[in-house]
């Protein structure tokens, strides 16, 4: 049985325009300690699928089907009490802005002890006492000091170690981060790559990793999930999707990264933009800008179809 | 000194007062504060050339952008443009020349485009502000022009920039500073807000229209891949200071300074998937309390005694110019 199984999950927004549709019909599967990535370019609906996970999709958006199970137990439907004992306890979240994630009144050690105790029988000291062990497992110098420090006295590498932090609070099984290092720098941001990575091997925390970076889901992830508006088109090993992509999407994204070690003289492009939600085409939904388009494209929507090592949905794979 | 400079920035220097100010100074104590954001940086940009900028954030290299357009005033220093100081012919009388040879592109299109103004309006404003039309030519052709050059339909000069996605925003970002037939174009960060497909688009129009019409750029970047695709030569900035300055396949190949070593080291590649990395060690350090000597010492995995009291100079080298003690010694072996 996987960690997390989500089944055919279709995500509406009623709209003055009529109901769009932003996710529909993704399908994926987390195992136990596996890093999975989610890739794909902004509006694909990276983000909102690990918001429907956890429960934290804004209204008007709504689960209109299909299934999310963590542990083979349905989360989808549970009221909203029930998902708060879930979310923190059993699936942590790191968010892109580490300072939107904390609560500049409070002082890190006051909202790291108030999550631990929610979720954890803990008297104060020890919790406080575990508090301090998190923020030195996750890399902060002088932890029982900067215990006492409020956000704002924290850098923006440093606050997001405090985050993730709180995401490891008590203990969850699957962490879900969402773009974690595309507010850091570099230099910054290799550190809390490896941090991640570390502390999900060590605790066999499994990860969803969502971001739009190539080269952070090359170095981190196990498998990848690539998303084009608002289905998956091609899902596979790391090493598969990224140097044999059987998608003509995922094969033009990749081939329009600039990377350091060759030399272009052009990139290449993908011509056009993704489509609006509310203008998304019959079939599949790349085939308008497709260079590898069969008539077929443009009328029958292709399901993930096995393709090398990875599954794509694509018609290409099915000739 | 190359002659064929278009842009030769000399020694300039930008200092924030950030000090409180002088009655709580008085009531409650507390020392001036300045912040060197540019601090004594030179380097020049060959006509038709990119020099790419590099660093991490609060490096000061937007701040050197707005130097070189006359956003901000130097503190020290200078920047020339084709001969003229920059800052002293913008206050000047003659300063409309200028303006039009040296135009900016911002990081946020969203920011950066008024939401009230049709597309046409806000591409043919320089146009109309700085009565720069040729004769005989009408507006309504110029902008035509303007819209075919960087991919955009006719029609598109009626819409307001909400109807664009990020990218198209970028082109039309790139019209308005193309509108005044410019020489040399100041882009800081243009396609960080991009997705990479979009960037590649954006990145190949840039590289089309140097090209065609043999602009200058100084591009201001994060993203050492992109920098390794559009630019010429890069410099590197750290806290201010220019560390490194190589031409491109140098840099790439074989980085000096300590600092883009880690850079460059800290960049998740694609090719080698699942390869550990050098762990890079530590963060920028406050600007407004720079450490002593080489601003990079603390993070440094060579720094000496030297490196912690004796600032170094940029310096030289067969291959490009470099500021650091253990490059200049001979400490650190070729990568």
């Amino acid at each position: 049985m996987s960690l997390l199984e989500v089944k055919d999950l279709v995500v509406e927004f009623p709209s003055r325009r009529g109901v769009l549709r932003a996710l529909d019909g993704i399908s994926f599967t987390i195992e136990k300690g596996e890093i999975l990535g989610v890739v794909g370019e902004s509006g694909a609906g990276k983000s909102l699928t690990g918001a429907a996970i956890i429960g934290l999709l804004d209204p008007p958006g709504r689960i209109a089907s299909g299934q999310i199970r963590l542990n083979g137990e349905r989360i989808d439907q549970l009221p909203e009490a029930a998902l708060r004992s879930i979310r923190g306890r059993r699936i942590g979240a790191v968010f892109q802005d580490p300072l939107a994630s904390l609560d500049p009144l409070y002082s890190v050690g006051a909202q790291l002890i108030e999550t631990i105790r929610t979720h954890l029988p803990l008297d104060p000291n020890a919790a406080r006492l575990r508090a301090i062990a998190l923020l030195e497992e996750t890399g902060i110098p002088a932890a029982s000091q900067r215990i006492d420090h409020f956000p704002h006295q924290f850098s923006g590498g440093m606050r997001q170690r405090v985050v993730i932090a709180l995401a490891l609070a008590a203990e969850p099984q699957l962490i879900i981060a969402d773009e974690p290092t595309t507010a850091l720098d570099v230099s910054i941001q290799a550190q809390v790559i490896g941090l991640l990575k570390r502390i999900c091997r060590d605790r066999g925390a499994a990860v969803m990793l969502i971001t739009h970076d190539m080269g952070v889901i090359a170095e981190t992830c196990d498998r990848v999930a690539v998303m084009y508006a608002g289905r998956i088109v091609e899902v596979g090993p790391v090493q598969d999707v990224i140097h044999s992509p059987a998608h003509p999407y995922t094969a033009g994204l990749m081939a329009c990264i600039p990377d350091l070690e060759t030399d272009r003289e052009r990139l290449a492009q993908i011509e056009g933009a993704m489509p609006r939600l509310d203008a998304i085409p019959n079939g599949c939904a790349f085939h308008p800008r497709c260079p590898r388009a069969l008539p077929r494209c443009a009328v029958d929507r292709p399901e993930l179809l096995a393709g090398g090592a990875t599954q794509a949905a694509c018609w290409l794979l099915a000739s | 000194m190359n002659e064929d400079a278009l842009v030769r920035v000399e020694g300039l220097s930008k200092t924030f007062d950030l000090s409180p100010s002088w009655l709580s100074r008085l009531l409650r104590g507390g020392a001036k504060q300045r912040l060197h954001a540019v601090d004594e940086v030179s380097f020049e940009i060959p006509r038709g050339t990119t020099l790419a900028l590099v660093g991490e954030s609060g490096c000061g290299k937007s701040t050197l952008a707005r130097l070189l357009v006359g956003l901000h005033e130097p503190s020290r220093g200078r920047a020339l443009f084709d001969g003229q100081d920059v800052h002293q012919t913008l206050g000047g009388a003659d300063a409309g020349p200028l303006r039009q040879r040296v135009q900016m592109i911002f990081q946020d299109p969203f920011a950066s485009l008024d939401p009230r103004w049709t597309v046409g309006q806000i591409i043919t404003e320089p146009l109309i502000e700085q009565k720069i039309l040729a004769p005989g030519a009408s507006l309504e052709q110029r902008l035509q022009e303007l819209l075919a050059v960087v991919g955009l339909s006719a029609s598109d000069a009626k819409r307001f920039p909400h109807q664009f996605s990020g990218g198209q925003r970028q082109r039309i970002s790139i019209a308005r500073a193309l509108a005044s037939e410019p020489d040399f174009l100041v882009c800081d960060e243009p396609t960080s807000a991009l997705d990479v497909s979009v960037q590649a688009q954006v990145l190949n129009l840039m590289r089309d229209l140097q090209r065609q019409r043999g602009l200058t750029y100084l591009f201001i970047s994060h993203n050492l891949a992109v920098v390794r695709y559009v630019s010429d030569a890069v410099g590197v900035m750290y806290l201010g200071r220019l560390v490194e300055w190589a031409p491109r396949a140098r840099l790439f190949s074989d980085p000096q300074h300590p600092y883009t070593r880690m850079l460059l080291d800290a960049i998740p590649k694609l090719r080698n998937t699942g390869q550990a990395r050098t762990p890079v060690q530590g963060e920028v350090p406050d600007p407004l309390n720079p450490p002593s000597g080489c601003a990079f010492n603390p993070r440094c995995p060579h720094a000496n005694d030297r490196c912690r009291t004796e600032r170094p100079l940029l310096q030289g080298t067969p291959a490009g110019r470099v500021a650091c003690h253990a490059v200049a010694e001979g400490r650190i072996g070729v990568s």
